[in-house]
């Protein structure tokens, strides 16, 4: 098997800790091509929903991942099935990668039944308890309380001997000026639990810059503990992420409590499918981390520099991702809307009738045949 | 048995009882401010019953991620006045969760239990009423006992129950309400109201503390030959119906009364329910006696809450239409 060897040395800062994760690290061929496969499906899918937002087949709000894709996967790469994973409404991406598919994650924007909460929920909402991926939530910061919350429960029911599995609370760094990241930061640390606040700064909280919206110095939100420690990372190179995490994972999964990590990444697009993305920065910034910091442009130059995959193979891939989401996409289309009486479920238990929501009887529903869809 | 000494008992049946059950909240291991969980520490350990630090938010978004992965979570928040800080992961977080996930999973095993209502001296932030809040928010349960009986067998109930509940306390009832409760593992229903006392003249709709004030009322409207149905409804969210229209159609009358500000209240929903299902028997329009629409006045309080003889007036008035 072909590898080759990263330097990582300028990848990570550090903040109230005396360790830190490996100054560089070896990846395999195998490793660098299934991180470039799962960052560009990402891209891809991403790249159909603003089109297929624009044409008017997603509605709703809308929250692009592009640009942020090294950093599910590095992520992606260190966690287990029984790590929790929670996070704010830019959430197709890590739907997809905890077990989803492309397909799967364009149903629910479709709001088709085959969709992962049904159709119900679209763009913020995305589940998989499967994958223990407790979803987007559509409210800023509101994530974070309740991840620490999984993060009891793995301390709670913690085997003797092992380590703890661990939980993520992801959030911008917009988010991060929420009080309620103060007050879960402050449990977490308190009862020393295995929880991860990992900020993912892309530089904007909305259409704020980080300059304008933190008291932080430098806008470095890895910082923010005087009682946690914190880890800066390189959110563009999917390797930093990897290392980082796993140092990250094992400090928290060992009863030395929750930790701080600031994610340096980029958002391509706007903060949502209304915001243009331009208004409060230059073409120019976005293009010149696209040519420069762009997470899946270095993995491709990884494979590429180093012998392991010829630059051909490489648009051979690109070419076969781009049409396997161009098509999932169609088949997504194609699926049904769900059935009317999916309105009712599941807003409360289902073990009794008294429990279960009805319709009122004097509603006519709409026929969406006549209506919607002529 | 007092009603503290009743939630306690709840408490103390359920921890005991499931082995996931944890219980926290502003110095719950002392005992609380109402000494609610006093005991429980010493019982059960601190690693399932503590102290969180002050910040309502995160103690429900906490209670939400534990129960989330299949614990049973007990909060308490000290006052209600002080769940606001904490509505919008109630609201948006436990409320939804089982929606939001097309029924993957759920935050069932939540329960929140947090005091209400007026004492006599509690102010603009220790006093309010906040069901309304709750009852407008499909998803969650919201209860509210009379009594130290029903404050035992509705908190195991809610605790136990597969849907996020605000279980809310009358405080002026803690140490006030005495009753024989039963010993041992018992629940109280959710869903289901109980008529408290037959009557013929005129049904009058209450829960929680105001119960008292409305068997006053009842006893006074009894001194000038009015017979009042009083029906106590236990829970809010859903509310039992059924008992209340049978009642209203064999009366004709109604009068729901709450500590709550009149608009907007629960009440509201009542009467309005209750002229849908009921309106050819109604014989005089149904009547609310309600706080009054003004912050909880301290100095007023007297004249702010409905009190036994605002009631009664109500209930003349509605009985002479």
């Amino acid at each position: 098997m072909s590898s080759a060897t990263f330097d990582l040395s300028s990848t990570f800062s550090m903040h109230n800790l005396d360790t830190a994760p490996p100054t560089s690290t070896t990846a395999t061929t195998e490793e660098l091509l299934e991180y470039f496969e799962t960052m560009y499906t990402i891209r891809r899918m991403e790249i159909e929903c603003d089109t297929q937002y624009k044409s008017r087949n997603i509605r709703g709000f809308c929250h692009l991942y592009d640009g942020q894709e090294a950093i599910a996967t590095g992520i992606n790469d260190v966690f287990t099935k029984e790590d929790s994973w929670i996070t704010s409404y830019r959430c197709h991406a890590i739907a997809l990668i905890r077990g989803g598919s492309v397909r799967q994650v364009l149903a629910e924007l479709y709001g088709k039944h085959e969709g992962y909460t049904k159709g119900k929920g679209g763009s913020m909402h995305f589940y998989n308890k499967e994958h223990g991926f407790f979803g987007g939530q559509g409210i800023v910061g509101a994530q974070v309380p309740v991840g620490v919350g999984l993060a009891f429960e793995a301390k709670y029911n913690k085997k003797e001997g092992e380590p703890m599995n661990v939980a993520l609370a992801a959030y911008g760094d917009g988010a991060a000026n929420q009080g309620q990241i103060w007050e879960s930061a402050n449990m977490a640390a308190l009862w020393k639990l295995p929880a991860i606040f990992c900020c993912e700064n892309n530089n904007y909280g909305m259409g704020t810059s980080v300059e304008r919206h933190t008291s932080n110095p430098g806008g470095e939100y890895y910082k923010m503990g005087n009682a946690i420690p914190g880890i800066k990372i390189d959110g563009m190179n999917v390797l930093a992420v990897r290392e980082g995490m796993k140092f990250v994972k094992d400090y928290c999964a060992n009863g030395n409590g929750p930790m701080y990590v600031e994610m340096q990444t980029y958002r391509y697009h706007g903060h949502s499918m209304s915001d243009p993305g331009t208004t409060y920065r230059s073409r120019d910034e976005i293009a010149e981390t696209r040519s420069a910091r762009d997470p899946i442009e270095f993995v491709k130059k990884a494979l590429i520099e180093n012998g392991l995959k010829e630059e051909g193979e490489m648009k051979e891939i690109e070419k076969r991702i781009r049409k396997e989401v161009s098509k999932a996409s169609k088949e997504a289309m194609k699926g049904e809307i769900p059935p009317m009486e999916e309105l009712y479920n599941y807003v409360y238990s289902e073990d009794g009738s008294k429990d279960k929501t009805e319709q009122q009887k004097f509603i006519r529903m709409p026929q969406y045949d006549k209506s919607i869809k002529a | 048995m007092n009603l503290f000494t009743a939630v306690n008992e709840g408490m103390r049946q359920a921890m005991k009882t499931d082995d996931t059950a944890i219980t926290f909240g502003e110095d719950v291991a002392f005992g609380g401010v109402f000494r609610c969980s006093v005991g429980l520490r010493e019982e059960f350990g601190s690693d399932r019953v503590f102290n969180t630090p002050l910040c309502e938010q995160g103690i429900a978004g906490f209670g939400i991620g534990y129960a989330a992965m299949g614990g049973t979570a007990i909060a308490e928040i000290q006052f209600g006045d002080y769940i606001f800080p904490a509505f919008d992961q109630l609201v948006n977080e436990a409320a939804k969760f089982r929606y939001r996930s097309g029924g993957q999973w759920d935050c069932g095993g939540l329960t929140v239990r947090t005091p209400v209502g007026a004492v006599g001296h509690g102010g603009h932030y220790h006093s309010q009423s906040p069901e309304a809040y709750f009852t407008h928010t499909p998803g969650i349960k919201v209860v509210m006992p009379r009594g130290p009986i029903d404050a035992k067998g509705l908190l195991l109930a809610s605790i136990r129950d597969p849907n996020p509940v605000v279980f809310m306390e009358p405080k002026v009832l803690y140490r006030a309400a005495v009753e024989d409760v039963p010993e041992g593992d018992y629940e109280v229903e959710l869903g289901k109201g109980e008529i408290m006392r037959p009557g013929r003249d005129v049904t009058v709709v209450g829960w929680g503390g105001q119960l008292r004030v409305l068997e006053k009322a009842c006893d006074l409207a009894a001194s000038v030959g009015i017979e009042c149905e009083l029906i106590d409804l236990k829970t809010l969210s859903p509310w039992d119906v059924e008992i209340v229209s049978n009642s209203v159609m064999k009366t004709g009358r109604l009068v729901v009364s709450h500590e709550a500000p009149i608009t907007g209240g629960f009440a509201g929903e009542i009467v309005s329910k209750i002229q849908e299902e009921c309106f050819l028997s109604l014989e005089a329009p149904a009547k609310r006696v309600c706080g009054q629409d003004t912050p909880f006045p301290l100095v007023f309080e007297k004249f702010y809450i409905p009190d036994e003889t605002k009631n009664f007036e109500a209930i003349k008035e509605v009985v002479n239409f």
